[in-house]
C-alpha cells in the first residue's frame, strides 16, 4: 500500500443554475489569451445536449479514454504507444476547431470611425483567425443554452443510451440541467499516458495534472486521449493547455478560482487519501459498471490508524490528514454517498465528482395520485430520468444515483419536518439508512455550504519536497516567479523585439482588436 | 576564381552551414524552449493533411536516412556485399520511389498552406520558406536520377560519399571530389547545406525531439514531485 493525497472537488448539480460564473472568472484569469480563445477550462453545458466540442462524450468517435485489451490489459482508446507514434504525423482523431467554434470578435472600431451614412454602422463579426469576416456564429461553448436547438439535434446526447428518449422531445416532458465541467484530475490519467513527450504529469502531493510547457512538443496526442476534451490545443503557441486546477491557490490553502466565484455555492474542495498502489487494477474492472465502486475502492478512511500510520510513513503531511478527515468531498463521496464520478466508464478515474439534481415529481403527482415509497416519493418519477443521470455518472448503473436523490430527498422532508412543522421523523432516516447526526452534517454542508465547510484545502509543503526534512530553495523557488505567458512573455526586453525563432503571427482578439485579415489593407 | 567557389562552397559552407545548426538550435532549445515544437495546424485545417503530411513525412525521412546511410558509408563496408554500381541502381529506385511520395504529400501540403484562409493566416515567414525550400531541394533530388541514369557505373556516387565523408572527418580537399559533378548535383548540396543551415530557425528542430522515449516509458503514467 502506498497512500497518496488528492485534492478532490464535487459539485452539488442539485444548486447549479447555470449562471456560468464559474466559466467566466476561469477565462478571465487563464484563457484571455491568443490561440486560447475558443478554450474553456471550465465550461458549463446544459443537458441534455451534445456540448462542447460537440458529442464530446461519444468515445466511439473521438476514441478518448481507455479500453480493456482481450486480455484485461488497460489501454488508451486512441492506441497502445506504437498506435500514437504512428499516427503522429496526422491524429485521425483530432477535432477541428469547428467542433468546438471558431473564435472571432467583433470589429467595434468600425463603430468609431464609420463615415456619415443613412444606416447605424455595425460591429460585424470576424473571425480571430482568418481576420475575416463572418455572417454568424454556427457552434459555441454554449451553443444550447437552456435547451437551445431543436430536440432532433440535442437528443443525440451521448447519455439518452437505453432511454426511450422521444418522449422528452415533448414539450410537457422535456427535462433539464446543467452540467459545469473542467478537467477532471484522474488518477488514471489518459492524456497523460497519450503524450508521447512525458510533457504530462500528475502532481504527487496533491494530484492535479499539468502540462509542462516547456516540455510540450505538440504532438497534439493528449488532445485526443483526453475523453472529456478539457485539453486544448493552442493554435497560436503550437503547445496543449489545460485547466490547472487553479494550483498556485491550491498550493495557498485557497479554493480554485471556479470555486471561489461560484455564486450558487455548489462547489466542494477537500483531501482524499487513496491506495496508487491499486489504480491500475480499479481501473482494470471488468464491467463498466463495476467502475464506480472499484474506484470508491481506492479512497481509504482517514480517520483508521493504520491509514493515518502509513500516510505519514509514504510522506503525506500531518496537515494533509488533518485535512482529510474534514474532507468535505469524502463526506459527500464516501459516507453518504451522495457523490459520483462524471463517466467512469472512460476508465479514467476522475476526482471531480457530481450530485445527482433532484428534478420536480412528473404530471402524476399534479393529479395527485403519487406513487410513494414508503416515506418518500418514487425518485423513478422525476422529471429528469434517473437512467439519464446513471448513465452521466455511474456508467449505467441506477442504485447508486437513485440511492442518492433519496437521501437528498429526505434530507429535505426531515429538515421541513423539523424547522417548519416541529416534528422530527425518524423513519425518513432510517428508510435511507442515515442517522440523525450525519443527516445534521449533511444539512449543515449542503444547504448552509459555509465557505469553510465547503472549502477544506491545507496549504501545499512545498519545503518537504526536497530531500533534506525542510527545503529552503524549494520553499521559496516559486517567489516572484513569472506568470503564465507566451515564453519568453515575462523578460519584457526580449519581448519587443522580432524572435529568432520565430515570433507570433497574431495579437491578443481578447483585446478587442480584430486580426488583419491578410490582403487586408485599412 | 571558379576554383575559390568550389572550395567555398564544398569546402568551407558545409562547416558554417552544420555548425550554424549545432550551436543554434542549442541555443534555442536553452533559451527559448518554449518554441520547441511540432507547429501542427490540424486543429484548423484537417482536409488533405493526412494523406499529405503522412506521404511527406514518410517519404523525406526515408530519404533523410537514405542520405545518411549512403553518404557516409565507407566504400570498403558495403564492398563485399554489393558493387558500387548496384548500390546506385538502388540508390536511385529507393529515390525515387520515396522521392515521389514526399512530391505528392508537399504538393498537398503547399496547397494548404497557401490556398487555405486558416492555415495561411497562422503561416510564420520561415514556415512557408522552409517549406518552398524543401520542396525545390526535393525537386533537384528527384532530377538528379536522370543525371545519374547517364553513367550507372557508382563513379559519381563514389565521388560524393568520398566527399562528404573527407567533411565529416575533418580531412581536407574534400571540395576536390564535388568540383567535376554535374550542375544539378552541386545544387543538391548546396541547397541541402543551407537547410542545415536554416534549420535551428525553423519548426524542423522537432525533428530532433522525435519521441522515442516514450516506447521505452515504463507503464503509461508519470508522477512528479516538485523540486
Amino acid at each position: 500500500m502506498t497512500i497518496r493525497a488528492q485534492i478532490g472537488m464535487v459539485l452539488n448539480l442539485d444548486k447549479c443554475i447555470g449562471c456560468h460564473t464559474c466559466s467566466i472568472t476561469c477565462k478571465n484569469v487563464w484563457t484571455s489569451r491568443g490561440g486560447v480563445e475558443y478554450a474553456w477550462f471550465n465550461n458549463v453545458e446544459s443537458k441534455p445536449g451534445v456540448g462542447y466540442p460537440r458529442n464530446w462524450e461519444d468515445q466511439s468517435e473521438w476514441k478518448g479514454g481507455w479500453e480493456l485489451t482481450k486480455g484485461g490489459k488497460l489501454k488508451p482508446k486512441i492506441g497502445g504507444k506504437i498506435g500514437v507514434l504512428s499516427n503522429i504525423f496526422a491524429n485521425p482523431d483530432l477535432p477541428l476547431i469547428d467542433d468546438y467554434y471558431e473564435p472571432f470578435t467583433y470589429e467595434y472600431d468600425h463603430l468609431k470611425t464609420a463615415k456619415e451614412s443613412k444606416t447605424v454602422p455595425t460591429a460585424r463579426m470576424k473571425s480571430a483567425i482568418t481576420g475575416k469576416f463572418k455572417e454568424k456564429p454556427d457552434w459555441g461553448v454554449n451553443w444550447e443554452e437552456i435547451l437551445g436547438g431543436e430536440f432532433e439535434k440535442r437528443s443525440k446526447d451521448y447519455n439518452f443510451d437505453k432511454v426511450q428518449k422521444e418522449i422528452y422531445g415533448e414539450f410537457e416532458n422535456t427535462f433539464m440541467m446543467y452540467l459545469p465541467r473542467l478537467c477532471e484530475h484522474c488518477l488514471n490519467p489518459s492524456c497523460v499516458a497519450s503524450c508521447p513527450s512525458g510533457a504530462i504529469y500528475k502532481r504527487e502531493e496533491d494530484g492535479i495534472v499539468l502540462i509542462d510547457q516547456d516540455k510540450c512538443r505538440g504532438w497534439r496526442m493528449c488532445v485526443s486521449g483526453c475523453p472529456y476534451k478539457k485539453i486544448y490545443f493552442n493554435w497560436q503557441s503550437g503547445k496543449s493547455e489545460k485547466c490547472t486546477f487553479c494550483y498556485p491557490r491550491i498550493e495557498a490553502g485557497e479554493p480554485t478560482v471556479c470555486s471561489e466565484t461560484c455564486v450558487g455555492r455548489i462547489r466542494y474542495l477537500g483531501v482524499l487519501l487513496y491506495d496508487s498502489d491499486k489504480i491500475v487494477d480499479a481501473a482494470s474492472a471488468k464491467d463498466e459498471k463495476d467502475l464506480y465502486q472499484s474506484q470508491c475502492d481506492l479512497f481509504l478512511d482517514p480517520h483508521d490508524p493504520e491509514v493515518i500510520k502509513q500516510a505519514l510513513a509514504d510522506g503525506v503531511p500531518q496537515s494533509w490528514i488533518d485535512g482529510a478527515q474534514n474532507s468535505p468531498v469524502y463526506k459527500m463521496a464516501m459516507e453518504w454517498k451522495i457523490a459520483f464520478p462524471l463517466h467512469p466508464e472512460y476508465r479514467t478515474l476522475p476526482m471531480v465528482w457530481y450530485v445527482p439534481p433532484l428534478s420536480p415529481i412528473q404530471s402524476a403527482a399534479e393529479a395527485g395520485h403519487l406513487d410513494q415509497n414508503g416515506m418518500l416519493p418514487d425518485v423513478r418519477q422525476l422529471r429528469i430520468p434517473t437512467q439519464y443521470l446513471a448513465n452521466l455518472l455511474t456508467a449505467g448503473d441506477e442504485e447508486p444515483v437513485i440511492s442518492a436523490l433519496e437521501r437528498m430527498m429526505a434530507m429535505r422532508l426531515y429538515m421541513r419536518g423539523k424547522t417548519v412543522d416541529g416534528v422530527e421523523d425518524p423513519a425518513v432516516l432510517e428508510q435511507v439508512g442515515m442517522t440523525e447526526d450525519e443527516m445534521n452534517d449533511m444539512y449543515q454542508l449542503m444547504a448552509i455550504a459555509n465557505y469553510e465547510d465547503r472549502f477544506v484545502i491545507p496549504t501545499n509543503h512545498r519545503e518537504y519536497a526536497g530531500d533534506g526534512p525542510f527545503d529552503q530553495e524549494i520553499a521559496f523557488s516559486a517567489r516572484s516567479e513569472c506568470g503564465f505567458s507566451f515564453g519568453n512573455g515575462c523578460n519584457t526586453g526580449a519581448k519587443k523585439r522580432t524572435n529568432l525563432f520565430g515570433s507570433q503571427t497574431h495579437n491578443n482578439t481578447l483585446s478587442g482588436t480584430p486580426h488583419k485579415a491578410s490582403g487586408d489593407q485599412s | 576564381m571558379a576554383e575559390y567557389v568550389n572550395t567555398f562552397f564544398f569546402g568551407i559552407y558545409p562547416y558554417i552551414a552544420i555548425l550554424t545548426m549545432i550551436i543554434g538550435s542549442i541555443l534555442r532549445y536553452d533559451q527559448d524552449p518554449y518554441s520547441w515544437k511540432a507547429d501542427s495546424s490540424q486543429l484548423l485545417h484537417r482536409k488533405g493533411l493526412r494523406l499529405g503530411s503522412n506521404l511527406f513525412h514518410i517519404g523525406i525521412l526515408l530519404l533523410f536516412m537514405g542520405h545518411f546511410v549512403g553518404l557516409l558509408t565507407p566504400h570498403w563496408v558495403y564492398e563485399p556485399f554489393i558493387s558500387a554500381g548496384h548500390k546506385q541502381i538502388l540508390a536511385m529506385t529507393a529515390g525515387g520511389i520515396f522521392g515521389s511520395m514526399a512530391f505528392v504529400g508537399m504538393s498537398i501540403l503547399i496547397w494548404r498552406r497557401t490556398t487555405q484562409d486558416r492555415v495561411r493566416a497562422t503561416t510564420k515567414f520561415m514556415d512557408m520558406a522552409i517549406l518552398l525550400i524543401l520542396f525545390v531541394q526535393l525537386v533537384l533530388g528527384l532530377l538528379t536520377i536522370p543525371q545519374s541514369a547517364k553513367h550507372l557505373d557508382g563513379s559519381s556516387m563514389i565521388a560524393l560519399a568520398e566527399w562528404a565523408q573527407h567533411i565529416v572527418t575533418f580531412r581536407g580537399g574534400a571540395a576536390e571530389y564535388v568540383a567535376d559533378e554535374a550542375l544539378v548535383f552541386k545544387l543538391h548540396i548546396v541547397l541541402g547545406l543551407t537547410i542545415f543551415l536554416l534549420f535551428p530557425f525553423t519548426r524542423l528542430v522537432h525533428m530532433v525531439s522525435v519521441p522515442v522515449k516514450y516506447l521505452f516509458r515504463s507503464g503509461y503514467q508519470i508522477v512528479r514531485r516538485r523540486g
